[in-house]
């Protein structure tokens, strides 16, 4: 049932397709707030989603550290093996 | 430029720089001459104050100002020093015990802002292993309070009592031993919307865990005797911590938070907000003592609501799209484009009328807000007045030609 990192990816970017307006294309790489134009604010409540879909509490605390889509995927798979 | 600290900046300063300059520049009013708690004289015209949080009228109180005035006569202009030194006069005491009376309570702390109160008591109470779970719209006090401490931060939908419960549910999954603290807000000031705190603390104590209120907006506004929200919806009886302010319905400065937790005076001990910095003055804790004395037997309550649901009738009615409904004493209107919601902020300021002009990341949804706070000391003509404005501007502005197809709509 372990999902792997390009399937979390996947389900993440679906949860960030609301919030692009302008239907950047999203890869890993992708900076929130260069490439995918979010602020800080945007950025929190993708978290909150992330974490009612994979049913995981990510803490605010880690939001420095996140930067980019594949971080945030990265850190979903291991929290998700934490479990 | 890397070596450069402010590089940071510039795209923030980028965006002031483009906004009007002089008088029409939302963020440097300065009043010249203060009136009264509804009027002064900006840019050398008298203006109606519509937004200053000044809920209960207090700040030209003449008994709070004859105890202010006495008491700096008699202990003078500072206490320059800490509460743990020797910064506590009888008066901060006294000013604790009146709110003990006020709340009920067995324990009361005064700060000397509700901004420090909430940092204080937020990055104290929650360590290193807790947890502290905040709604999503809270204030930047409570926001700054999280990441001051070391707790984890967990945020869940504005008032959203089932994203709440997933969130404690999955904490306690997680850490069954953990200390929670959730941190909650009795009226939310960009909306005036309240907490349904029956359902967020039924949930919460359903989890074990602690219960904040930030009255700041309600102390003076709701309940009985004035306690706030809290005791509007009956739940006081749920909370652990009460946190207020007394710069808006007490009309002067200063913070506090009053609880009933036996261990609640070990905080004089560690919170670090509470200690490093110096007391309020006595003039300010004598006029805060009065007032709050005052509070619990008024009947301005009422005359406040009523004010506000004038002011929000009349918005509504004149066919703005409105961001509030008249049950908290705000009454804000939602502008789409910034652009024209800082002209029409430059234009009310012209008419006469002292607004906030309110914009992301302040305001919850992204929204651009016109938001008056209604005081219980405004009369009929100056809410009347306000209203005429703002309905000469927003028809100005082309904001109220489209009536017919919202109706519709
Ligand atoms: C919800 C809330 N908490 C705390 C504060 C801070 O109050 P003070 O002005 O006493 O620092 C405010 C004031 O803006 C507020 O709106």
């Amino acid at each position: 049932m372990t999902q792997t990192i390009d399937e979390i990816f996947e389900q993440i970017c679906t949860l960030i397709a609301p919030f692009n307006k302008k239907n950047i294309p999203i890869t890993k790489d992708s900076l929130f707030s260069v490439d995918l134009e979010l602020d800080s604010l945007n950025v929190m409540d993708i978290l909150s989603e992330i974490e009612d879909e994979f049913d995981i509490t990510v803490p605010l605390n880690m939001l420095p550290d996140l930067e980019t889509v594949g971080q945030f995927a990265e850190i979903v798979k291991q929290l998700l093996s934490e479990q | 430029m890397t070596f450069d600290l402010f590089e940071k900046f510039d795209s923030i300063l980028n965006d002031y720089n483009s906004l009007p300059k002089g008088a029409a520049n939302p963020f440097t009013v300065s009043m010249e001459q203060v009136l009264s708690p509804t009027t002064a004289i900006i840019n050398g015209r008298k203006t109606i104050l519509a937004g200053t949080n000044n809920y209960m009228g207090m700040t030209f109180n003449q008994e709070c100002m004859d105890a202010a005035q006495e008491a700096l006569l008699t202990l003078g202009t500072g206490t320059t020093g800490s509460r743990m030194l020797n910064g506590t006069y009888n008066s901060h005491k006294k000013l604790e015990d009146t709110l003990k009376k006020f709340y009920d309570t067995q324990h009361a702390i005064v700060f000397s802002t509700g901004y420090q109160a909430n940092l204080g008591i937020i990055a104290t109470l929650a360590g290193p292993k807790d947890y502290v779970v905040i709604d999503a719209d809270s204030h930047a006090s409570i926001y700054d309070g999280c990441a001051m401490g070391n707790a984890t931060v967990v945020r869940f939908k504005h008032n959203d009592a089932d994203n709440l419960d997933k969130k404690l549910t999955r904490i306690r999954k997680n850490d069954p031993q953990a200390g929670i603290l959730v941190v909650l807000e009795g009226v939310y000031s960009m909306l005036g919307d309240q907490a349904p705190l029956k359902e967020l603390t039924r949930i919460s104590k359903a989890h074990n865990a602690f219960v904040l209120v930030d009255e700041a907006h309600s102390i003076g506004v709701f309940g009985e005797t004035g306690r706030g929200v809290a005791q509007e919806q009956g739940v006081e009886d749920q909370i652990d911590f009460i946190v207020g302010t007394f710069s808006k319905s007490v009309g002067t400065i200063g913070g506090y938070c009053v609880s009933n937790n036996p261990k609640f005076e070990a905080l004089r001990l560690v919170c670090r907000p509470y200690i490093f910095t110096a007391s309020l003055p006595p003039s300010v804790v004598a006029s805060a003592t009065k007032a709050l004395e005052l509070i619990a037997n008024s009947n301005l309550r009422a005359k406040l609501l009523s004010n506000s649901r004038r002011l929000n009738n009349g918005l509504s009615q004149a066919g703005f799209d409105m961001g509030t409904t008249g049950e908290s004493p705000i009454a804000a209107i939602i502008i789409a484009e910034q652009d024209t919601a800082i002209a029409f902020w430059g234009e009310m300021i012209k008419e006469g009328v002292y607004v906030n002009l309110a914009l992301p990341p302040a305001t919850p949804k992204k929204l651009n807000l016109m938001r008056c706070s209604l005081s219980a000391a405004h009369n009929h003509e100056q809410i009347d007045f306000m209203l005429e404005k703002f309905i000469l501007v927003g028809t100005k502005l082309g904001l109220l030609q489209d009536i017919p197809k919202r109706i519709l709509a």
